[in-house]
C-alpha cells in the first residue's frame, strides 16, 4: 500500500514522499511562527495578526475552554503543536501536485496518539499518583453491583480503545479521502482513455463528482486536524480532574 | 497510475494491510514532531504569551490610568462644589456681619447724634442763660445808668454818689416791678 520510495528511487521502504513532507511541515509551521512572532507588537501587522489569531484560536478555543484553570497554559504547547503539525500534514492533500495527506499513512497517526496517550496518563498518575487508575476505571455514584460489568468496560474504553480510535480516526478519514481523490482521478484517466465518445463524455460527471470530494476532503482535513487536538485536550483535562468525573 | 495501483494491489498481503505501520516513517514523524514541538515550547509560545501578557497589561493598565483619571476628576468636582459652599456660606456670612455691623454703626451714629445734639442744646442753653444773665447784668447797669444820667438831667442834679444812685436805681425797679406785677394781676 506504500508508495515507492524516493530513495532510493522505487524501493519499497525508504526515504518516502510522506517522509520528505512530514519535514517540509515542520518547516513550514516552524518559519511561519517564528516570523510572526519574531516582532512582537501591542499592535500586530497582517502577519503577526495571523500567527496571534492561529495561535489564539487552539489556545482559548481549545485549551482555555477544554482544561480551563490556570493550568491549561502549560498544555498549550503540546495541543498547538499537534494541532498545526496535523493541519499542515493533511493539507497536503488538498494542494495539488503534492496530494499526498501525511497520515494517509498509520505510523505517524500511531506516533501521534502514542505522544498524547504517554502524556495523558502520565499527567493523571503525576496528578493522583497510582489511585488515579482507580479513579480512571471505577466511576463514583454506580452500584457495587454493577461495577464488575463498568469497571472492564471502563479499562478497555478508556486505556485500549481509546489511543486506538484517536490514532486511526485520523488515519481513516485521510486514506478514505486520499483514495477517493485517487479513484476519481484514476476513473477520469480511464474513461478519457476509452474509444466510445458517450463513454468518454461520462468523465465530466465523475470530474463533477471528484470536485466535491475534493471539497468535503479539505472541509474534513481541517475538521480530523482539529478533533485530534480537541480529544488530546479532553483526554488531559479528565486526566487533571479525574477525582471531580 | 492505474499501472502504481495494480503494482501496490499486487504485493504481499503484509504490505498490503493499510494498519501495518513503516517503522522508517514513524520515526521521522516521531522527530519532526519533537522538533517542532521543541521549537514551539522554546520561541513560539513564549514570544505569543508574551506580547498577550504586555497587551493585556497595556488595556488593563490604560482602564486603570482612565479609572484614575475619573476618580481625580471627581474628587476635583467634590472639592470645588465644597469650596463653592463654602464661599457662599461665607459671603452669607460676610453679608450677616455687615448687615449687623451698619445697623451698629447707624445706632451708634444715631446715640452719636442724639448726643451731640443734646449737648448741643444743653451748651446753647447755657449759653442763652449766660448770655441773658450777662444781658440782665449790663441792662441793670446801664439802665440804671441811663436813668439815673437821665434822671439827673432832668432833675438837674448829677447824682455822682454811686452809693445813692444805686440806691435810688434800686428803688425805682422795685417800683417798677411792683407796678409790673400790678399790671400783671
Amino acid at each position: 500500500m506504500h508508495l515507492p520510495a524516493i530513495l532510493p528511487w522505487g524501493a519499497a521502504d525508504g526515504f518516502s514522499k510522506q517522509m520528505l513532507l512530514v519535514i517540509l511541515s515542520v518547516v513550514i509551521i516552524a518559519t511561519f511562527f517564528l516570523l510572526a512572532a519574531r516582532k512582537q507588537q501591542l499592535v500586530p501587522g497582517k502577519l503577526q495578526f495571523a500567527g496571534e489569531a492561529a495561535y489564539g484560536f487552539v489556545r482559548n478555543s481549545i485549551a482555555k475552554d477544554i482544561i480551563g484553570g490556570r493550568d491549561f497554559i502549560k498544555y498549550v504547547p503540546l495541543l498547538f503543536s499537534l494541532f498545526f503539525f496535523i493541519l499542515v500534514n493533511n493539507i497536503y492533500g488538498a494542494i495539488p501536485v503534492i496530494q499526498l495527506p501525511s497520515f494517509s499513512h498509520v505510523g505517524g497517526a500511531y506516533v501521534l496518539a502514542a505522544i498524547v496517550y504517554v502524556t495523558w496518563i502520565g499527567i493523571g498518575i503525576k496528578k493522583n499518583g497510582l489511585r488515579y487508575f482507580k479513579l480512571a476505571t471505577v466511576p463514583s455514584g454506580v452500584p457495587v453491583y454493577i461495577l464488575p460489568i463498568v469497571i472492564p468496560i471502563e479499562i478497555i474504553s478508556n486505556f485500549l480503545v481509546r489511543p486506538v480510535t484517536h490514532s486511526l480516526r485520523l488515519f481513516a478519514t485521510m486514506l478514505a479521502g486520499h483514495l477517493i481523490v485517487m479513484i476519481a482521478g484514476s476513473g477520469i484517466e480511464y474513461l478519457v482513455m476509452q474509444e466510445n465518445v458517450l463513454l468518454k463524455g461520462t468523465s465530466v460527471l465523475v470530474l463533477a463528482g471528484a470536485i466535491a470530494m475534493y471539497m468535503l476532503e479539505a472541509l474534513i482535513m481541517a475538521l480530523q486536524a482539529y478533533v485530534f487536538t480537541l480529544l488530546t485536550a479532553i483526554y488531559i483535562e479528565g486526566a487533571l480532574h479525574a477525582d471531580s468525573h | 497510475m492505474n499501472q502504481l495501483i495494480i503494482s501496490a494491489a499486487t504485493e504481499g498481503a503484509a504490505a498490503a494491510n493499510p494498519l501495518v505501520p513503516n517503522l522508517w516513517e514513524m520515526g521521522v514523524v516521531l522527530a519532526g514532531f519533537a522538533v517542532l514541538f521543541f521549537i514551539v515550547v522554546k520561541f513560539v509560545v513564549p514570544m505569543f504569551e508574551k506580547t498577550f501578557a504586555e497587551r493585556a497589561e497595556a488595556i488593563e493598565g490604560g482602564i486603570a490610568k482612565a479609572e484614575k483619571a475619573q476618580a481625580e476628576a471627581s474628587a476635583a468636582l467634590e472639592e470645588y462644589k465644597q469650596q463653592l459652599t463654602d464661599a457662599r456660606a461665607e459671603a452669607n456670612r460676610i453679608r450677616e456681619e455687615a448687615r449687623a455691623e451698619g445697623a451698629q454703626i447707624l445706632a451708634e451714629l444715631k446715640e452719636k447724634a442724639a448726643a451731640e445734639s443734646a449737648r448741643i442744646t444743653a451748651q446753647a442753653h447755657a449759653q442763652i442763660e449766660s448770655e441773658r444773665q450777662a444781658a440782665v447784668v449790663s441792662l441793670r447797669s446801664e439802665v440804671g445808668t441811663l436813668a439815673t444820667t437821665l434822671a439827673g438831667r432832668i432833675v438837674g442834679e448829677t447824682l455822682e454818689d454811686d452809693a445813692r444812685a444805686a440806691r435810688v436805681v434800686d428803688r425805682f425797679l422795685a417800683d417798677l416791678e411792683t407796678q409790673n406785677a400790678g399790671v400783671a394781676k
